[in-house]
C-alpha cells in the first residue's frame, strides 16, 4: 500500500495473536493463529475497511489495536509510541485516543445506565471534569449525534436499534479521540439507518478530523465509505490498497473471490427488485 | 407502591392456597395422634372421643379449617397433642433458633461465596480457579448427612466444640456476653455444616454470572475506556451480575429452614428440624401444619424480598 499519501496515524509491524484452546474430547492443546504477522499502516483522516470472512481475524486485529486484547508478539506504534511496551499509566492516557464501536449495540451499553450516565462513564472513569461538566458534555454529544437532549434520562431498552448506535458513537466520541474503531457497527442496522448513520459519521469525521476503521462484511457498504481497504484472510492480510483499486483491479485470489460473492449477491437484489416491480 | 402491593397480593394469595392444602393433605391422610392414642390400653374409647370433640377433630374439613384461621389470628397456629400446649409458641421458640442457625450459616456463606465467585471468574483457566473449581465439585457430592457426621465425629474425638445443643448448662445464669460467646460456641458445627453444604453452589453461581457479565461488549467497553480492575470486577460486572445472584439469595432465604433439617437433627440443634421429625412420627398435625406453613412464609418472603431488590437496583423492571 503506497504510504506517502497523508501521514501515519497508527502502524502496525508483525502483530500476531495466538489463543490456546483445549480439544472438547482429548483435552490436548490446540493453539489457534489468530493473527499471523500482520503489517498495517493507518492514514490520519483516512477511513480503512477492513474485510474478511467470520473468522479472518478481523474483530481479532481491531481489538488489539483499541487496546482491549493483548496481542503475543508484534508491535503497534502510535508515532514513536509502541503501544505494546506500555506500562499501565501510558496505555490508561492512550486509550483516550483510541476508541472502539461494537456491532451490537443493546448489549454494548450497560443496560442500567441512563443515556447520558453512559456518555459520561468514559470520562468518570479517566478522571476527566467535574460532574457538571461531564454532564454538559454528554448533552452535547448527545446532539452532536442527533439524539434529542431531552432523551438523556432514558436508558437502552427505550431506544431503537439505530438510535442505540448514536448513543454507542457519542460514548465512543466522549473522549476526544483520533481513532474511531467500529467492529460490523452497522450490520444489525436496517439499511435507512445504516444510510443514516454513514452520513453522521462522514459529518462527524470532518469536524473532529477522525482516522476510522471499519470492521465489514458488507463489500457494498465498503464501497460507499472507505479510502482503503485491507482484505483478511487466515489471520493474514492478503491485499491493501485504495478501496477503487481493490474494486478495479483485485489481484488477490480470495479478494476476487469475496468480490464476486458481493457481486452475485448485488444481482441477486437487483433480481428480486425488478421482480417484484414487476 | 403498586408492584410491591401486587407482589404482596400474590404472597398473601399463595398463602391461602398453600395452608388450605396442606391443612387438605393432612386431614385425609389415613391416621391421625387419635388412632395412635386408641393402642394405648390405658387410654380408654371415651377419653379419645372426649379429646377428639374437645379439639374438634371430628368436625368436617371446613369447620376444621376455619377454627386453626382462628387460632392462627390469635397466634396459637393450633394445638400440639404431643406437647399438650398451643402450637405456636412452641413453634416461635423453635423458629428463633433455627432462624439464628440458618441466617448465620447464610450469610457466612455469601461472604465467602462473593469474594470467591469473583476470584474464580476473573482467573478463569489457571490452575488456582482449576483447584477451587475441583474442590467446590468435591464439597457438591458430599451429602449433608455425611457432612454433619463427620464434623460430629471431630467435635467428639478433639472435643474442641460442643456436641450438641444451643446453651451450656450453667451458662444461662452467667452474663450476658458470656452467654453468647457459649451460644457462638454452639453455633460453630451446625453453621459449619450448613455453611459447607451451600458455599459451592453459590460460589458456581458468581462464577458462572460474573464470567458472563466479564464477556459482555459493555463491560469490554468500559475496558477500553481504561477502568481499572478492581473497579471493573467489584462495580461494573458484580452489578451486571447482580439480577441472577438477587434472584439466588432470595431462594437461599427461602431455603434456609428445609436446608437446616438434616444438620439440626444429626447436631442436635434445638430448631424446627427435630421437632418436625418428632411432629410427623407423632402425627402431631397442627405442629406440622405450623412448620410447612413457616417454610411458605420464608419461601414467599425470600421471593419478595428478591423481588424488592431487583426493583431497587434495576431501572428496567422500573421501566418496565
Amino acid at each position: 500500500m503506497n504510504e506517502q499519501n497523508g501521514s501515519i496515524l497508527m502502524r502496525v509491524s508483525n502483530l500476531s495473536k495466538e489463543y490456546v484452546q483445549r480439544h472438547p474430547l482429548t483435552r490436548s492443546k490446540v493453539t489457534v493463529h489468530a493473527l499471523r504477522r500482520v503489517n498495517l499502516a493507518i492514514r490520519q483522516g483516512a477511513t480503512l475497511a477492513v474485510v474478511g470472512e467470520s473468522g479472518s481475524g478481523k474483530s481479532t486485529l481491531v481489538r488489539c489495536l483499541a487496546l482491549i486484547e493483548r496481542t503475543t508478539s508484534g508491535e503497534i506504534w502510535w508515532g514513536d509510541v509502541n503501544l505494546t511496551a506500555l506500562a499501565k499509566q501510558g496505555l490508561f492516557n492512550m486509550r483516550r485516543r483510541v476508541q472502539m464501536v461494537f456491532q451490537d449495540p443493546t448489549s454494548a451499553l450497560n443496560p442500567g445506565m441512563r443515556a447520558d450516565e453512559i456518555i459520561e462513564e468514559p470520562l468518570a472513569i479517566q478522571g476527566i471534569g467535574t460532574n457538571r461538566e461531564r454532564r454538559r458534555r454528554a448533552l452535547e454529544l448527545m446532539e452532536e449525534v442527533r439524539l434529542p437532549a431531552k432523551w438523556a434520562g432514558k436508558l437502552p431498552m427505550e431506544l431503537s436499534g439505530g438510535q442505540r448506535q448514536r448513543l454507542a458513537i457519542a460514548r465512543a466520541l466522549a473522549l476526544g479521540p483520533e481513532l474511531l474503531i467500529f467492529d460490523e457497527a452497522l450490520s444489525n442496522l436496517d439499511l435507512a439507518n445504516q444510510e443514516t448513520i454513514l452520513r453522521l459519521l462522514k459529518e462527524l469525521q470532518s469536524a473532529h478530523r477522525l482516522t476510522y476503521i471499519h470492521v465489514a462484511h458488507d463489500l457494498r457498504m465498503v464501497e460507499d465509505l472507505a479510502d482503503e481497504v485491507a482484505v483478511m484472510d487466515e489471520g493474514e492480510i492478503v491485499e491493501h490498497k485504495t478501496a477503487q483499486e481493490i474494486f478495479m483491479h483485485p489481484e488477490h485470489s480470495y479478494t476476487q473471490e469475496l468480490l464476486a460473492a458481493s457481486l452475485s449477491l448485488k444481482a441477486i437484489v437487483e433480481e428480486r427488485r425488478v421482480a417484484e416491480f414487476a | 407502591m403498586k408492584y410491591l402491593a401486587r407482589r404482596l397480593a400474590y404472597a398473601v394469595l399463595l398463602l391461602g392456597t398453600i395452608s388450605i392444602f396442606s391443612f387438605a393433605l393432612l386431614q385425609w391422610a389415613p391416621g391421625n395422634f387419635f388412632d395412635s392414642m386408641r393402642l394405648d390400653p390405658h387410654v380408654s374409647a371415651q377419653t379419645v372421643n372426649a379429646m377428639r370433640a374437645r379439639y374438634g377433630a371430628n368436625g368436617p374439613f371446613v369447620v376444621c379449617y376455619a377454627g386453626w384461621i382462628r387460632s392462627l389470628v390469635k397466634g396459637d397456629m393450633g394445638y400440639s397433642f404431643a406437647y399438650g400446649t398451643a402450637a405456636g409458641p412452641l413453634l416461635w421458640t423453635r423458629a428463633r433458633n433455627t432462624l439464628v442457625l440458618t441466617a448465620s450459616g447464610t450469610l457466612l456463606a455469601w461472604l465467602l461465596a462473593l469474594p470467591l465467585g469473583i476470584w474464580s471468574a476473573a482467573n478463569k483457566g489457571t490452575w488456582g480457579e482449576k483447584i477451587c473449581g475441583a474442590a467446590t465439585s468435591s464439597l457438591m457430592t458430599i451429602p449433608d448427612l455425611l457432612l454433619s457426621l463427620i464434623l460430629l465425629l471431630l467435635a467428639v474425638r478433639t472435643g474442641w466444640f460442643p456436641t450438641g445443643g444451643m446453651i451450656s448448662s450453667g451458662a444461662a445464669n452467667a452474663s450476658f456476653w458470656s452467654e453468647i460467646a457459649d451460644i457462638v460456641r454452639h453455633l460453630i458445627l451446625p453453621v459449619a455444616a450448613l455453611t459447607v453444604s451451600i458455599l459451592p453452589m453459590l460460589v458456581r453461581h458468581i462464577r458462572s454470572a460474573m464470567i458472563d457479565a466479564l464477556e459482555s461488549p459493555f463491560i469490554r467497553a468500559a475496558r477500553g475506556h481504561g477502568i481499572p480492575r478492581r473497579r471493573l470486577l467489584f462495580v461494573y460486572a458484580l452489578r451486571a451480575a447482580s439480577n441472577p445472584l438477587i434472584t439466588l439469595f432470595g431462594f437461599s432465604i427461602a431455603g434456609m429452614l428445609s436446608a437446616s433439617l438434616i444438620v439440626e437433627v444429626v447436631l442436635s440443634w434445638p430448631g424446627l428440624g427435630p421437632l418436625m421429625v418428632q411432629s410427623i412420627l407423632a402425627r402431631d398435625v397442627y405442629v406440622v401444619i405450623g412448620i410447612v406453613m413457616l417454610s411458605s412464609v420464608f419461601l414467599v418472603a425470600g421471593n419478595l424480598v428478591a423481588d424488592v431488590l431487583l426493583f431497587v437496583t434495576d431501572p428496567r423492571i422500573r421501566v418496565e
